[in-house]
């Protein structure tokens, strides 16, 4: 089954993916990570901590729970917590539905855009997908 | 098509399953007895049914339920084994089942005899030096051993140390119960033959230098693979000044054969509902009791039974002032630590070791035989369990779930899927000890033909269970829209979780 990976993102290697917007950026799981959970039914996000803590990158901000599992959430980039996606609260569904849309988890104010050269491009995230499966 | 009726919707208003004989005192009112804000401001919704609905209602639902006395149920990590009914002949002794525990010891001699024998039986299989025989369930063992390590290293001054290491493909508990007894959990990786990275160890050793408060270990681990590093691993955390903790889930694959104590480790807990062939689900009774070694010996929950070979009569022995004190109300849950003692005097020493090498052969039996049409993450030789991954499965869309949903047709209990998590789409199946070569080769018939189908029919399959009362469930549904309070007949229901097609 393939995935689909925007061109526009840069991606973590655990599945985060990176929208950026001047020194904002938009986190969010990627398709193929919404594809191996399956059916997400649960999020538990950083739902307080917007505009009041500042992460790094690595650190843990969540977990995502669907009919599988419950997987930890870590941030790729690091930052102050500007928004937390509220719509997940009852509609966990959209992770799966528009993992790129309106399924997006944190918007972060970057506190250190380099880290972003360490992050893949999409050419460099599929082939770590492929060599993942094999 | 036939739904199930829940005991609300039957019977009518007035109807009772008792006649009582008139009152012969005052009545009075509840309102004098009882406080206003106490009193219900409606009688509350009672089922109104007879005895023979009561009695039917529920064994007609006792007979829709699945166990192993109905068939195979190979649920790895949960070691689904036959309870032989020996154990509820013993359990149900009257001089066991009508004992109180606030009897005197003069008069419960037996059953403190009983517990003070178990304790030893299970130190010697364990390799421990004492046992706490309260705690009720594994995960409630899990939680008092954490708590007597914490008074070990609180006793030395060392209470500041607060990291819990744990392989990644631990069970869930095993992380909960450090987070609950107040540690900071550090995930160990897998190295490539599936036991603990001793490199990431070593790296993780180092990086908590100091704070090291122990390791919690299942071993064989979840893959059914026996960590050969045991050893090695268990001198590393010690020299780190952290104590090994051993989760006994897996305890079925070692009996006789080896010993945590001679692994190394300082702490076991065991599930006496999977090695002791004590009752397994339904919420409990369980029992999880735990072993220490010399050192930890002291803190350990009391009373402990004891023996006065003088007067020759059993008693409880007072706590140890370094006693992390009382996990459980008397003596633990009596009557399933009536069954675990039947089962090892059943089994004896020899036994039991034939219990734990009929499981490994089994689980080697079945892994083999299907390997060809199932991927084999781990290609080693396993202990009493094994995990497949679906893998191939999934090329044709066909998931670990809708396999396990297909076993449901022909009659057997699923394997645990999608744990561990380090292996995609996995089936854990362990088939036990007490199942017979044709019983392994039905299930093994079935597996393949289920990797047939994924082939031929991946629709067919993905679309089971088709022989059950209900069919395929919206599992996502129901997880994300749980409808869990009946709210009357009249009021219209929101979205079933159940198909249309249920019959």
């Amino acid at each position: 089954m393939s995935s689909a990976i925007p061109g526009d993102l840069k991606y973590g290697e655990t599945d985060e993916w990176v929208r950026v917007d001047g020194d904002e950026a938009t986190i969010g799981i990627s398709d193929y990570a919404q594809n191996e959970l399956g059916d997400v039914v649960y999020l538990d996000l950083p739902w307080d901590d917007a505009g009041s803590r500042t992460i790094k990158a690595g650190d843990h901000i969540g977990d995502i729970e669907s009919v599988k599992a419950t997987s930890p959430l870590f941030s790729p980039v690091s930052g102050l917590i500007l928004k937390v996606n509220e719509s997940l609260r009852d509609q966990p569904e959209s992770v799966n539905s528009e993992p790129y849309g309106k399924g997006w988890l944190l918007v972060i104010r970057l506190s250190d855009p380099s880290e972003l050269d360490k992050l893949m491009d999409a050419a460099a995230y599929e082939a770590f997908i492929q060599t993942r499966k094999q | 098509m036939s739904t199930e009726q829940l005991i609300f919707e039957k019977g009518a208003p007035g109807r009772r399953a008792a006649t009582l004989p008139e009152l012969d005192i005052p009545l009075r009112p509840l309102e004098s007895l009882l406080p206003a804000d106490h009193l219900r401001a409606e009688p509350a919704p009672l089922p109104e049914v007879s005895e023979i609905e009561i009695v039917r209602h529920f064994t007609h639902l006792s007979q829709r339920n699945f166990g192993v006395d109905m068939g195979f149920y190979p649920l790895g990590s949960c070691t689904m084994k036959y309870n032989p009914k020996l154990n509820e002949d013993m359990a149900a002794l009257p001089g066991f089942a009508r004992v109180h525990p606030l009897e005197h010891e003069s008069l419960t001699q037996g059953a403190i005899q009983l517990l003070f024998e178990l304790e030893q039986y299970l130190a010697e299989i364990s390799g421990m030096k004492r046992i706490t025989l309260q705690p009720a369930a594994g995960a409630h063992g899990e939680i008092t051993g954490l708590m007597l390590i914490k008074a070990y290293h609180e006793h030395r001054g060392e209470g500041h140390r607060n990291i819990v290491l744990i392989p990644d493909g631990a069970h869930g508990t095993n992380p909960a119960s450090a987070a609950l007894a107040g540690y900071k959990t550090v995930e160990l990786r897998s190295d490539a033959r599936g036991g603990v990275d001793v490199h990431h160890l070593e790296e993780v050793l180092a990086a908590h230098e100091g704070n090291i408060a122990a390791l919690m270990m299942t071993n064989p681990n979840t893959l059914g693979l026996f960590d050969e590093h045991i050893v090695e691993i268990a001198e590393r955390v010690h020299r780190a000044g952290g104590q090994l903790y051993y989760d006994g889930a897996n305890a079925n694959a070692i009996m006789g054969i080896t010993r945590p104590g001679d692994m190394g480790f300082d702490v076991v807990h065991f599930n006496l509902h999977k090695t002791c062939s004590t009752p397994h689900g339904g919420g409990g009774p369980g029992a999880g009791p735990v072993g220490v070694a010399e050192h930890l010996v002291s803190f350990l929950p009391g009373p402990l039974p004891a023996y006065d070979a003088e007067s020759d009569t059993y008693y409880w022995a007072e706590n140890d002032p370094l006693s992390i004190g009382r996990v459980r109300a008397n003596c633990g849950n009596f009557l399933v630590l009536v069954r675990a003692y039947t089962y090892i005097r059943f089994n004896g020493p020899d036994g039991l070791r034939h219990v734990s090498e009929s499981a490994i052969l089994n689980a080697n039996y079945v892994m083999r035989a299907l390997q060809d049409a199932y991927d084999l993450p781990f290609d080693r030789a396993c202990m009493h369990e094994f995990v497949f991954s679906a893998n191939r499965q999934k090329r044709n869309d066909v998931h670990a779930l809708d396999i396990a949903k297909r076993l449901l047709d022909f009659g057997v209990h699923p394997p645990t899927i999608y744990f561990p998590l380090i292996v995609p789409e996995a089936l854990m199946i362990e088939p036990t000890e007490t199942e017979t070569r044709e019983t392994l080769d039905e299930f093994i018939g079935m597996m393949r033909q289920i990797a047939r189908e994924s082939i031929d029919e991946p629709e067919k399959v993905r679309q089971a269970p088709y022989t059950t009362v209900v069919g395929r469930l919206d599992q996502t549904l129901a997880a994300r829209k749980p409808d869990l309070r009946w709210a009357g007949s009249a009021v219209s229901q929101p979205a079933s979780p159940i198909p249309s097609r249920v019959r």
